[in-house]
């Protein structure tokens, strides 16, 4: 590259900087450094002014178009779709962070995306297969035993073997079985019966085969490329699976994602699955607002909530923090804690009745008056 | 100038010598006022603690009634009491600490320890405070955040060590197990701990263990959350109000401090007359209470104090909490003068950057003027003026303020000198902020300049209704009268309407015209838009325009050669308006639809202007290349000349204008028979057990799902043939062809059939036992009995029909109001989190503690609203 070019890859968005070499490659450098020259002109005429507040901006662009948000919590997309949890309710869960979405979901790419029947492959080895799903469970309170029967031809669909269940099984209650043909017997000599009953709603959830906790898996069409779409999540698992496409494979779930692929890819997490919101109720917002929302949130290096219990609940002054939720806790605390309100921000200065630091008062001017 | 300005504020406990030295009085008598009407000294309305009785003087500091800001007085308790907020803190501490010797119950080494950690930590801020260092600092001052963590960590784990102790470390005494017993009793191994005792063992810990524990001793010494002396706020903050028959009535404050006092006092006689010990603990409890209730009202545990009415008292923490305590509704809400609020009302003839206010209020709302040697015969023309626009006061240099009557007009006219301010009415061209309610984003208040018209309403241009959301239903909005230079400026600089014609939510216009706008318009610029000489002069001279385009080759003029008159010369645009029927092949200049529109050179070619243009693409391309000014000059225009076309040409639409041909009911009946046929066709197959159903669903979820579908189209259909039967001509359809107003949906379910309700997004199948209704047999799951109605408006419905129709109006009004609170606080929530974060001079994001959230704002600097940059739906692909 030339040296003259290097000053202008800082100072222009990397597209555009490419774009323009890509384009100007042709020209000579005169000609060249005049196109840079302007594009660089007409790119700081266009930027954010100093001062402005982006924040409230943001919030507002988000929050005036929640009012014309669905309340309605899902749809199915087309016939064979998983339920893609949807509207207002969703973006809240999103900006509250929740341990587990409603309607958790993941998008399995492939490797090999064109063949339909390998997909359903992989979605049907990937599915979450319990004892309850290939068996039926007879309880002989008689006997004080119970007779699991298992269907021979489940049990080949999924690739298995009695045998496999029946360790299985004993790994999960820790007690010996007795194994049959198709049949499984489990014997439970203790006193009451009610450990029977117990011991067999056990055996039922007992997970066999596929990924723990997808509870579905089924194949659908994206952009020309077949995709399974899970109900239910298990990110760190699906992952370890030969077939799939690990570099697009994601799950809906944000804390999901910061455990198993970090800080960043929950960043983006949450900014898409925002989008994809706004996007299904037809709204249209500018994507900075809902990137810096996501910024916002994972700064720190943690996803943090938007609320009392996060960022709200977490900022520095006493005052912001009691004109949000909570007054009188964060008053009492402030004293035994002996906090100083350094006055920083907005809400603090709006309360001692100063002008806010931001916009036109963010500057100080100062001007000498000459005597006459 | 600011004189005194507050840096920052530090929060901290009030020690008793604190309160006594701050006390002005010390309050003896539980009585407010004698018998005459006079405070009682010593007594809750003393005159030492300030006064709310015009005409008196403070007797501490001799101000009157808005020059004292009030002061303190103090009740001395015989016997300490809890302080209710900090009951949680005291019992950790006595179970952290020992009982006999004060210290924190962990060895030496585990202090050592932690205080090493926090000597580290304070050291390491202040070597980043003292000097910016390279890259290696910052690192170190990442790893000292999460050493501050750690820190954290630890000290939490201490204080749980700390508890579990049964014996202490340091002076080896045996640890009793300590509870609380809710609100405020504590017990030692089942031996009641008196507050007393508390306070001294409270007493008893040593500064620097308090640091351990979290507690900052030089703001608050634990045994001051026990109170011995109690503060007792200026009557200023408890005023006491009159009645109409001449009766006091008190504050709650002042109620619950009489209770205290009058308890305290009776504690005080049976300690002195020597009472038995369980009557002064009763009284001791009972004087808790009211300490305790004093300050919140609302402990779990305890009754809350009443008044006689049964009303439960409003006290200290009350007064703070919520929507309406202090902190809220008084501190971060603040009420404002120079305002006004009325209904507002269209005007076609106001430009979108004005406002009209009617004269009775331009004559109370006024602006200053600062008097100088350039301007003084004019602030003196207004202070002789009689009639409006005058001036309303004047302010002396000394500041005093004087209001203009009959009989000091002369006298103030000749003493008017440069230095003084006069307060002049309201008059054209003066700036104001007009706002609407709820303010759910910047754009809900503009800058708009005054134009005074008679009437009583605020008028405004119809264009600017949607970024305020207004309609003129009885909607009112506020205006208000900026009162500086700088106010002003910033006004006219940041917040005129026609800065704000994009959003900045999505780079899309806001400020556009809407209904008779495009209506007009459209009749302006169609193909058939022929007007004679005097019609056509008399459409350019409603914009003030003196000359006529070329006349076409008939001797007429057409509508689209006046339009281009509107458009400044060199604008260029090429687009397909809303009438374009997506036909696959494009006719360009001749298609039928004239959906084509272009412009070029500020001519329109081609095409029919609609809502795209004076809204839409032609709106943003002209911000974007012309600016504000320019724009703004557009759309004044546009209103005014598309209703003067509509009043030309008018737009009119009766019930004959729904009527459809005898062939084409026909067709819908077959459409709808159709249809229900169809779903009749599925419950058989459902019904024979032949329905296969979609994976994870269950067959009952999958034949509603096909039902709903089946339905759905049916309507659709219908409204395809009511819309070939009306005809393009047909101002119903012309309407929601051209984005005026309606749908294509609303023509439907006028003309032809209303469709499907919904109850909760499903048919309606709530009501009675495996009915909707009681007209249908029990488990009929066919169209009509779920909600389908066939009706449409104008033919009226049926009893059921009109029933279900209600069933989903009701629906959608609960799902309309359970939407707007949950919506309202989730912008509450936002805003409060975002709303330190600003665009700092280097271009970064940050937040009130500076910390950077993005290098460059959405990555790249740029503002959409600057941009007009495409929106998410293009931008995001799945």
């Amino acid at each position: 590259m030339q040296d003259w070019l290097k000053e202008y890859e800082t100072k222009l968005p990397f597209t555009v900087f490419e774009l323009l070499k890509e384009r100007t490659k042709e020209l000579d450098e005169k000609k060249a450094k005049k196109i840079f020259e302007k594009t660089l002109k007409e790119y700081k005429k266009y930027q954010t002014i100093p001062g402005e507040a982006v924040g409230i901006i943001a919030a507002q662009s988000i929050g005036e178009p929640g009012t014309q948000m669905t309340m309605k919590t899902f749809h199915f997309a087309g016939v064979a779709e998983v339920a893609v949890p949807q509207g207002l309710p969703r973006f809240i869960e999103l900006v509250d962070v929740r341990k587990t979405p409603k309607y958790p979901v993941m998008w399995v790419y492939l490797k090999e995306n064109k063949s339909r029947e390998k997909a359903v492959e992989i979605a049907r080895k990937i599915e979450m297969v319990t004892v309850e799903k290939v068996a039926s469970i007879k309880e002989n309170f008689a006997e004080k035993e119970a007779v699991i029967k298992l269907d021979s031809k489940k049990l080949k669909e999924h690739g298995l073997k009695t045998a496999d269940v029946a360790q299985k099984i004993e790994a999960k209650i820790k007690k010996k079985v007795t194994v049959g043909r198709n049949e499984i017997i489990i014997k439970e000599k203790k006193m009451p019966l009610k450990n029977l009953r117990r011991i067999t709603n056990k055996i039922k959830q007992v997970h066999i085969a596929g990924i723990e906790g997808i509870r579905r898996a089924a194949v659908v069409q994206r952009n020309g490329e077949y995709v399974v779409q899970t109900d239910g999540t298990n990110l760190k698992e699906i992952l370890q699976v030969e077939e799939i496409d690990h570099t697009r494979t994601i799950s809906n779930n944000v804390k999901e994602v910061e455990k198993v692929l970090g800080i960043e890819a929950a960043r983006n997490v949450l900014l898409n699955e925002a989008a994809g919101v706004l996007k299904d109720q037809n709204l249209n917002v500018n994507i900075r607002h809902l990137m810096l929302v996501a910024d916002l949130m994972t700064v720190t290096g943690i996803v943090k909530p938007v609320g009392r219990q996060g960022i709200s609940g977490q900022k520095r002054s006493v005052l912001a923090r009691a004109a949000f939720e909570e007054t009188v806790r964060h008053l009492l605390d402030a004293a035994i804690d002996g906090t100083e309100d350094k006055l920083t921000g907005i809400a603090e200065n709006i309360i001692v009745g100063k002008p806010i630091p931001s916009g036109t008062g963010k500057v100080e001017l100062i001007m000498k008056m000459v005597k006459k | 100038m600011i004189e005194k300005e507050i840096k920052s504020i530090k929060f901290g406990l009030l020690s008793p010598e604190m309160i006594r030295k701050m006390s002005a009085v010390r309050i003896i008598t539980p009585d407010t006022y004698s018998d005459d009407g006079y405070p009682i000294e010593g007594g809750l309305m003393d005159l030492r603690m300030g006064i709310i009785d015009p005409g008196l003087r403070c007797k501490t500091c001799g101000g009157r009634m808005n020059s004292c800001p009030g002061h303190f007085g103090s009740v001395e308790l015989v016997r300490p009491v809890i302080h209710i907020g900090y009951v949680k803190m005291i019992l950790t501490l006595l179970k952290a600490t020992c009982s006999s010797c004060g210290r924190i119950l962990v060895g030496p080494d585990k202090i050592e320890e932690l205080k090493e950690l926090m000597l580290r930590e304070e050291e390491g801020k202040t070597i980043i405070e003292e000097e910016e260092k390279e890259a290696l600092e910052l690192i170190k001052e990442r790893m000292g955040e999460e050493e501050k963590d750690i820190t954290e960590e630890k000290a939490l784990d201490l204080i749980e060590r700390a508890k579990k102790a049964s014996k202490c470390p340091h002076c080896k005494a045996k640890q009793g197990k300590i509870k609380l017993v809710k609100p405020t009793t504590f017990y030692e191994d089942d031996k009641r701990l008196l507050p007393s005792e508390i306070r001294e063992r409270l007493e008893r810990i040593p500064d620097a263990d308090l640091k351990l524990l979290g507690i900052n001793p030089e703001a608050a010494r634990p045994e001051w959350a026990v109170l011995t002396v109690l503060p007792v706020p200026p009557v200023s903050a408890r005023p006491s109000i009159i009645l109409e028959t001449g009766e006091r009535s008190e504050d709650d404050l002042t109620h619950k401090l009489v209770d205290i006092i009058r308890i305290n006092q009776r504690l005080a006689d049976n300690i002195s007359a020597g009472a038995p010990q369980l009557i002064i603990e009763d009284l001791w409890d009972l004087l808790q209470y009211h300490v305790t209730t004093y300050f919140n009202n609302e402990v779990s545990g305890i009754p809350p104090a009443k008044h006689r009415s049964g009303r439960a008292l409003k006290t200290l923490f009350q007064r703070l909490k919520g929507k309406e305590g202090r902190i809220r509704n008084y501190l971060s809400g603040k009420r404002v003068n120079f305002s006004a609020r009325t209904v507002i009302s269209p005007d076609p003839s106001l430009s979108i950057s004005e406002v009209g206010v009617p004269q009775e209020i331009a004559e109370e709302l006024t602006v200053p003027v600062h008097v100088t040697e350039w301007n003084l015969d004019e602030m003196k023309k207004f202070i002789k003026s009689k009639t409006y626009p005058k001036a309303n006061y004047v302010i002396r240099p000394d500041g005093r303020r004087k209001k203009i009557t009959e009989l000091n007009r002369e006298e103030i006219v000749d003493e008017l000198t440069p230095g003084y301010i006069v307060e002049r009415q309201l008059v054209d061209g003066d700036i104001s902020f007009f706002n609407r309610q709820p303010s759910l984003h910047r754009v809900s208040m503009m800058a708009h300049k005054v134009r005074v018209l008679p009437g009583k309403t605020f008028r405004m241009n119809d264009a600017t209704s949607e970024p305020y959301n207004a309609d003129y239903d009885g909607d009112e909005m506020n205006l208000h009268i900026p009162q500086t230079e700088e106010a002003k400026t910033e006004a006219e600089e940041l917040m005129p309407v026609e800065k704000h014609i994009i959003s900045i939510r999505h780079g899309e216009p806001l400020v556009k015209g809407h209904h008779d706008h495009v209506s007009g318009i459209y009749f302006l610029t169609n193909s058939k838009a022929w007007f004679t000489r005097e019609e056509a002069s008399w459409l350019l001279g409603q914009i003030g325009i003196k000359e006529l385009p070329e006349p076409r080759s008939n001797g007429k003029y057409h509508g689209k050669d006046i339009f281009s008159m509107l458009l400044p010369e060199d604008f260029s645009i090429t687009y397909l308006s809303k009438m374009c029927v997506h036909c696959g092949t494009c006719e360009k200049e001749k298609c039928e639809f004239e959906a084509y529109v272009k412009i070029e050179k500020g001519k329109l070619i081609s095409g029919a202007i609609e809502s795209k243009g004076v809204g839409g693409e032609l709106l943003k391309k002209m911000f974007l290349e012309k600016g504000p000014k320019i724009t703004r000059e557009y759309l004044d225009r546009v209103t005014k000349i598309s209703l003067a076309t509509l009043m030309l040409k008018g737009l009119t639409i009766g019930l004959s204008d729904y009527d459809i041909s005898e062939e084409t009911q026909k067709k819908i009946k077959k459409i709808l028979s159709n249809g229900e046929k169809e779903v009749n066709a599925l419950i058989e197959k459902y019904r024979k057990g032949e329905l296969e159903s979609t994976p994870g669903k269950t067959v009952e979820e999958t034949l509603e799902d096909i039902i709903m579908d089946v339905l759905a189209r049916t309507r659709t259909d219908v409204g395809r043939v009511i819309e070939r039967s009306l005809g393009q001509e047909n101002p119903a359809v012309l309407m929601s062809k051209s984005g005026a107003r309606g749908s294509l949906i609303n023509v439907t379910q006028m003309a032809g059939c209303i469709g499907q309700t919904s109850v909760r997004g499903k048919r309606i199948s709530r009501g009675y036992r495996n009915k909707s209704l009681p007209h249908f047999k029990e488990g009929d799951i066919s169209a009509g009995a779920r909600g389908f109605i066939k009706s449409s408006f104008k033919d009226g419905l049926k009893p059921t029909e009109f029933f279900f129709h209600a069933m989903s109006g009701r629906d959608g009004l609960v799902d309309k109001g359970i939407n707007t609170s949950v919506s309202g606080y989730m912008q509450r929530r936002l805003i409060n989190a975002l709303m330190d974060l600003i665009v700092e001079q280097d271009s970064t994001v940050r937040d009130a503690s500076s910390n950077i959230i993005q290098f460059a704002y959405g990555e790249d600097g740029l503002n959409p609203m600057k941009t007009g940059e495409e929106n998410l739906k293009e931008k995001i692909s799945d």
